[in-house]
């Protein structure tokens, strides 16, 4: 049988880089093709040089046989190629429908936009392929599960044969993945062929029909999903063999480090964001929240942080009221913070590594004395943690700006963990990182609980939260739904309560 | 998806009681303004009188007499009424309207007040509000083309006075119709300077649009005193006449104001309602509103986000030439150093309180011409207060919703940035 899509030696440098080197694939009729790598390992790159976005410096493209220049989305989609982009490409003040027209406009006499023609279309299409939604819907206004309908149906409407999905699921409740995947099933039933772009080995292996992995923007290999196992493409992906569970001793909690109660805070839009939420976190224990991304678990941090002030509620650290305390004196009183977002909050880019390694502890004695920086003792100071947090970069002297993601979240991490600290806020502490430096990062995180720190984990990664966590809280809507063992609990409780579900309807 | 969220928990929109509050105490403080400053300085048998005949109309409408006490304590009344409300109830999602209502009622007392034992031609202040208007609000028009495509043109002001200028010297040399023509054309001009700098060379586009400014009143001011002001026939172009549309501007009252005026005051009216129907109901328009909201989305779609701001730039910068003629050819028949006295940047703001919206520009337009039109009237009535102080008014009700206490605007998602492929 021939391929619907054939990449053939597809190569493309960037200045430094070899993001591509050679790259072939060859995607068959009705099959789901897993492209696996790492992050930086080259998948996207290719993808939006198939897609038009980027022009290869070599290689070449066939579709269905035939010889395919894409020079821009344009020659993309007439050949019937269509890709949903990681990062949605939606408007949020756009209806669905005028979402899924943009671009390819039914009009109507007079020039005028035939939205209701359209609308008609996008339900003929939910029909067909079981992708339920509402064509008058604001686009804002739909849970991310729906907006992914919302792409794939903007596929379809301009008849698109191969689906590019990049990375589908990273911001989907594990019900909702499932969802996908059974329509994932419908299409290739129907004729499509879908190319899914991941790094996560789970749903390689429960719903690809074939593999290829990349590292290093090379092919490593490709196989047959009966022909492998996780263990197997793991190894692939990474270059070595990595342990895919850290060990962990057991627990032992202590005395109550942080203390929340009845919590209600607004978000930047004044709404409110969370509400009624409670808990505590004992020294030596890490309690993980978990919950799809936009739940509250954000405005949550920042109050801990004291980033935001709550409007209703008590957070109190060791015994203390620190519920409208300033960043300062939280920071003081031993509390150590991994932000969400890295390069915004936890990082200033353009300063060096020594520099964003005192920028907590700056005006103090040794690295201040009384208005003068030490400068010799804020170098030797980074020359020791860069060896010992093992941050890879050529001088302490260097911007943050230049490091990898991985290593940005070193220094961050080394900064934060060379402090004394009873209460460590770790907010995604791992987005985005390759698997190396999560092994890491997760081994420093369960060491810093082993000495007697409070940890306080959020993730979207329900596997980080089921690793690392010794107690569950599953925040919905800004409430925490349950908070639960997590020995004795399961992926699909904590998968049904991130959907919503409480714990006494099932 | 449906089946397993069975327990949804909706957050409560929050509302703040602060809010309620505050406005209630502005709805009750404007009431009792009505009272202390209006109603305690007219003695019982004073008497107001509206004149609602602008002058220059076929209809004859009788004047509007009535006491002016009672009136205001009428006024004062209803005031409280709603401020009380809004402090034991609220008003909800009406507390903006209920704002505009409040805010209508002082306005009108303090026309009661000025008026009483006088006259005051109210028809006249209409008329000349819908004139101050036409700027403002077609400076907005030109804000709107360009920002809903994702560029910010603080040059509206500079395209203005250059469009005037040309306005003023074509007209003169050639004809008024050419002096419009070349107006429009030096708008587009500076538009193409604009756009190349701020999306081909990706120049940050406060400081491009600062640029032109800064450039049109240097050349202008440098030509205009070399040239203009020697050489009389270079500075007469004439101006447009006044046409009365048939029928309509027969109408009693509104007629005179809306229906009797040049084709300047028209053509605002036409392009809002061109403009809204382009923007909301074409290709065009949707196109355009992507570009402007999420670059990245419409380029994946196909979609040519430069060209599709450079048009948008350009047919801004018509506009904005279009605003400039008005200047000369709509208002004075003449050139004048920097006459476009900062309405280019008054537009911008009518553009912000319109919501990026035409009809809402055209609303935030009038209501500024209003106030301009107010003070100009000031000196007649004998009202012991400094006209400069009430032509502060509009930018005052400007600082107050850009802060936010009336609302959020939504401004485009990807207002100011220039347009990068990774």
């Amino acid at each position: 049988m021939e391929p619907v899509l054939e990449l053939k030696g597809i190569t493309k440098r960037f200045p430094g880089v070899l993001a591509n080197d050679h790259i072939s694939l060859s995607l068959m009729h009705g099959e789901i093709h897993a492209l696996l790598g790492e992050n930086g390992a080259g998948k996207t790159t290719l993808m939006n040089i198939l897609y038009g976005l980027y022009k290869p410096d070599e290689g070449e493209i066939f579709v269905n046989g035939k010889k395919l220049v894409v020079d821009t989305p344009n020659d993309a989609i007439k050949a019937g190629v269509g890709m949903v982009h990681q990062h949605f490409m939606l408007i949020p003040v756009f209806t669905v429908t005028e979402n899924v027209m943009l671009g390819n406009e039914y009009l109507k006499a007079g020039g005028f936009l035939d939205r209701k023609k359209v609308a008609a279309r996008i339900r003929e299409i939910s029909q067909q392929y079981n992708l339920q939604v509402d064509p008058d819907a604001y686009v804002k206004d739909l849970p991310v599960g729906i907006q992914q309908r919302v792409e794939i149906i903007k596929l379809l409407f301009r008849n698109a044969n191969i689906l590019i999905l990049d990375e589908p699921t990273a911001v989907l409740t594990p019900q909702e993945v499932d969802e996908l995947f059974n329509i994932m099933k419908t299409l290739v039933a129907k004729g499509k062929s879908i190319i899914l772009i991941t790094h996560k080995l789970r749903e390689v292996m429960e719903f690809a029909d074939q593999t290829t992995v990349i590292r290093g923007g090379r092919v490593i290999g490709t196989a047959k999903q009966s022909e492998t196992n996780q263990l197997m493409l793991a190894s692939m992906m990474v270059g070595r063999q990595i342990l895919l569970n850290i060990e962990k001793k057991d627990a032992d909690p202590k005395e109550v480090v942080l203390d929340v109660k009845n919590l209600k805070v607004l978000d930047t839009h004044h709404q409110i964001a969370v509400q009624n939420v409670s808990f505590e976190v004992r020294a030596g224990e890490v309690l993980g929240v978990a919950g799809v991304q936009g739940n509250g678990q954000t405005e949550l941090v920042r109050a801990m942080t004291g980033l935001d002030h709550p409007i209703e509620g008590k957070i109190k650290l060791m015994g203390k009221d620190i519920t409208h305390s300033s960043v300062k004196e939280i920071t003081e009183l031993g509390t150590a913070h991994i932000p969400e977002d890295r390069q915004k909050d936890g990082l200033v880019l353009a300063y060096s590594i020594e520099d964003n390694l005192i920028l907590n502890t700056w005006y103090k004695e040794p690295f201040a004395h009384n208005i003068v920086l030490q400068r010799k003792v804020i170098l030797d100071n980074a020359n020791q943690l860069i060896s010992k947090f093992d941050v890879r970069t050529p001088s302490p002297l260097t911007a943050t700006s230049n490091l990898s993601g991985g290593n940005q979240q070193k220094v961050i991490v080394a900064r934060e963990f060379s402090r004394p600290i009873k209460l460590l806020v770790a907010s995604q502490p791992t987005r985005g990182l390759d698997v190396g430096s999560i092994e890491y990062i997760h081994s420093r995180i369960i060491e810093k609980r082993d000495d007697g720190c409070a940890v306080l984990l959020v993730s979207t990664e329900l596997d980080e939260i089921m690793q690392l966590s010794d107690r569950i809280a599953v925040m919905y809507r800004g409430q925490i739904l349950a908070i639960v063992d997590a020995k004795t609990t399961t992926r699909e409780s904590i998968g049904l309560l991130m959907a919503g579900v409480a714990p006494e309807d099932h | 998806m449906t089946q397993t969220t069975a327990t949804i928990i909706k957050p409560a929109e929050y509302i703040s009681p602060t809010r309620r509050m505050v406005m209630g105490i502005i709805f009750l403080a404007l009431s009792v303004g009505i009272w202390v400053l209006f109603s305690r300085n007219v003695t019982a048998d004073m008497q107001t009188t509206f004149s609602l005949y602008p002058g220059g109309s076929k209809v004859i409408v009788p004047d509007w007499i009535f006491p002016s006490l009672p009136m205001l304590n009428i006024l004062a009344l209803v005031g409280s009424a709603l401020g009380a409300y809004q402090l034991a109830r609220g008003f909800g999602r009406q507390t903006n309207a209920i704002l505009g209502v409040v805010s209508g009622i002082f306005i009108f007392a303090f026309l009661v007040w000025g008026a009483s034992g006088g006259s005051l031609n109210l028809a006249g202040l209409l008329k000349v509000a819908v004139v101050r208007a036409v700027p403002l609000t077609l400076g907005a028009l030109a804000g709107i083309l360009c920002e809903r495509s994702g560029v910010f043109n603080i040059a509206i002001e500079g395209m203005m006075l250059t469009a005037a200028f040309c306005a003023a010297l074509f007209g003169s040399l050639v004809n008024i119709w050419f002096g419009l023509f070349t107006a429009i054309l030096a708008g587009a001009l500076m538009a193409l300077v604009l756009a190349v700098l701020s999306i081909k060379y990706k120049v940050n586009q406060i400081i491009s649009g600062t640029v032109i400014n800064i450039f049109a009143t240097g050349i202008t001011s440098f030509l205009s005193a070399k040239f203009l002001q020697k050489y009389e026939a270079l500075n007469n172009s004439g101006r447009f006449g006044t046409w009365d549309v048939p029928g309509l501007s027969q109408i009693p009252f509104i007629g005179p104001i809306l229906f009797s005026h040049n084709i300047f005051i028209y053509a605002m009216f036409i392009f809002v309602i061109l403009m809204t129907v382009a923007l909301f109901y074409t290709r065009w328009g949707l196109r355009t509103r992507s570009v402007g909201e999420h670059p990245k989305a419409a380029d994946t779609l196909g979609i040519n986000v430069n060209r599709t701001r450079y048009i948008s730039v350009l047919l801004g910068g018509m506009m904005a030439g279009f605003a400039g003629a008005y200047f000369v050819l709509g208002s004075v028949g003449r050139f004048d150093e920097v006459m476009t006295a900062g309405r280019g940047f008054v537009g911008l703001a009518a553009m912000i309180f319109g919501n990026y919206n035409p009809v809402g520009s055209l609303g935030a337009g009038m209501l500024f011409g209003f106030a301009d039109s107010l003070a100009s009237k000031l000196a007649i009535l004998k009202v012991p207060i400094p006209n400069k102080f009430l032509e502060m008014g509009p930018y005052i009700i400007t600082m107050i919703v850009l802060a936010g206490v009336v609302g959020r605007g939504q401004p485009p998602a990807a207002g100011g940035k220039p347009y990068e492929k990774e």
